[in-house]
């Protein structure tokens, strides 16, 4: 990214209303992914097939919603408003999350009759593991050196969450017909939504040409690669091209799935926004 | 006592950090666990920045209060500027050697200095020293920690994950 110039601070970037802007549309991408799967993992607690899953998918959550925050924080510093307000007290379509994200976790509702699909949730932390690891490593390299600072700091704690969710996948793969059965049918589910998780949006274009990111194809050709290693090593079949959602996350387009998890996870926040904590 | 010139201050801050333990490990400081960064005192000023640990984790904001109560009171200051940056990044290799004896003693085994996530590691038992351990869980009662156990002396401990 020689032919970029770096951009040290806020400040410096708020010179450049171009570069904020496309700056704080990949940020809200980031951020809201992490912000809202971490909510979809803290909806199995008591859930989970064991009490180890229970303390692991909390851990994980609570170093996610982490993540977010400091993103949030990012983006305040860059005018775009308080980081607890950018959390809590937007609309859904405000939000940039691909829509794989947002999927339930199964039917029902963690309060009632949660019939959660453990497969789908390994299927679907798994590969997007695979992809904010290749998101983080681009992002080391980004123009704007708070976030490439980030990024470097977020990747010494994703790495365990890879290494979990993938001694899970080998698990459910090499295990009873039936769990491989169950991870075939998740994975089959997760890939029909995995091909948004790639695009940058409306902005990718000045995303990609202020160089905060490498472009989309160019971050699904390694993903495709890594995880290709992924499904041989564990001999899964490749199932070929993958499909995208109707709706478009990333351009704010969401399922009622989002504002429903949206309204559960500020609904005290929104009771009285000016409580201190 | 007042301390009106900087260097003296800065003396007596760094003192008083000592002071400031993790919540959620009482035995060690914020300065043992390597997260201050530098503290300085200008004209009544004292910022203090520290280097976080894992990002998520909710002791932060605690540690950030119990560093404005300790310092607050100090003759001569004004105000108190605790921020958080992430350059240079935490590692777990800056906790000093102090801090892994502490660490060991509360029954947590600290990581081998120098050790990548990754990287192949073995725990020996902070009770019995034997190199019989199974890690159960990678993650634990906090962010930083996994969940091991001893097959020799059959306890279970803790220990803190390298990042």
């Amino acid at each position: 990214m020689s032919e970029h110039s770096y951009v040290e601070t806020a400040e410096e970037a708020r010179r450049n209303p171009e570069y904020v802007r496309a700056l704080q549309e990949l940020l809200f991408q980031a951020a809201d992914d992490d912000y809202i799967l971490a909510y979809r993992g803290a909806e199995w607690l008591g859930l989970a097939p064991h009490i180890e899953e229970d303390v692991a998918f909390s851990s994980m959550s609570q170093d996610m919603m982490g993540h977010a925050a400091m993103l949030y924080e990012m983006l305040e510093e860059l005018g775009a408003g308080k980081a607890d307000d950018l959390a809590h007290m937007r609309s859904p379509d405000a939000f940039r999350n691909a829509i794989i994200i947002e999927r339930p976790n199964g039917t029902g509702d963690y309060a009632d009759q949660p019939h959660y699909d453990w497969a789908y949730a390994i299927a679907r932390y798994s590969l997007y593991g695979v992809f904010k690891q290749i998101r983080l490593e681009a992002l080391a390299y980004s123009t704007y050196v708070p976030l490439a600072q980030a990024a470097g700091k977020m990747q010494r704690e994703h790495h365990y969450h890879v290494r979990y969710w993938h001694m899970w996948f080998k698990r459910l793969a090499s295990s009873t017909d039936d769990a491989r059965a169950r991870l075939n049918a998740a994975l089959e589910q997760v890939w029909s939504d995995i091909g948004e998780l790639f695009l940058l949006g409306r902005a990718s274009a000045s995303i990609v040409g202020f160089g905060l990111i490498a472009g989309e194809d160019d971050i699904s050709q390694r993903w495709m690669n890594a995880t290709r290693n992924m499904f041989a090593s564990n001999g899964i079949d490749w199932p070929g091209d993958w499909g995208v959602p109707v709706q478009k996350g990333r351009e704010g387009q969401h399922t009622d799935d989002l504002a429903q998890a949206v309204s559960t996870l500020s609904e005290v926040y929104r009771l009285d926004p000016a409580a201190s904590w | 006592m007042v301390h009106d010139t900087p260097v003296l201050q800065e003396e007596l801050i760094w003192q008083l950090l000592q002071e400031v333990k993790d919540p959620e490990i009482p035995v060690i400081s914020m300065i043992e666990m390597g997260m201050i960064h530098k503290a300085t005192a200008e004209n009544g000023v004292v910022a203090v920045e520290v280097l976080p640990t894992f990002v998520g984790c909710p002791a932060l904001d605690i540690m950030k209060n119990s560093i404005n109560e300790k310092l607050r009171p100090v003759a001569g200051v004004r105000e108190v500027q605790v921020s958080f940056v992430l350059q240079p990044a935490w590692t777990s290799d800056r906790i000093s050697d102090e801090g892994r004896e502490k660490l060991r003693s509360f029954g947590i085994v600290p990581p081998p200095r120098g050790c990548q996530p990754g990287d192949p590691w073995e725990v020996r038992c902070p009770y019995c020293d034997s190199p019989y351990t199974r890690l159960d869980n990678l993650f634990g009662p906090a962010a930083c920690r996994s969940i091991l156990y001893c097959k020799q002396c059959k306890n279970p401990f803790e220990a803190l994950k390298s990042i």
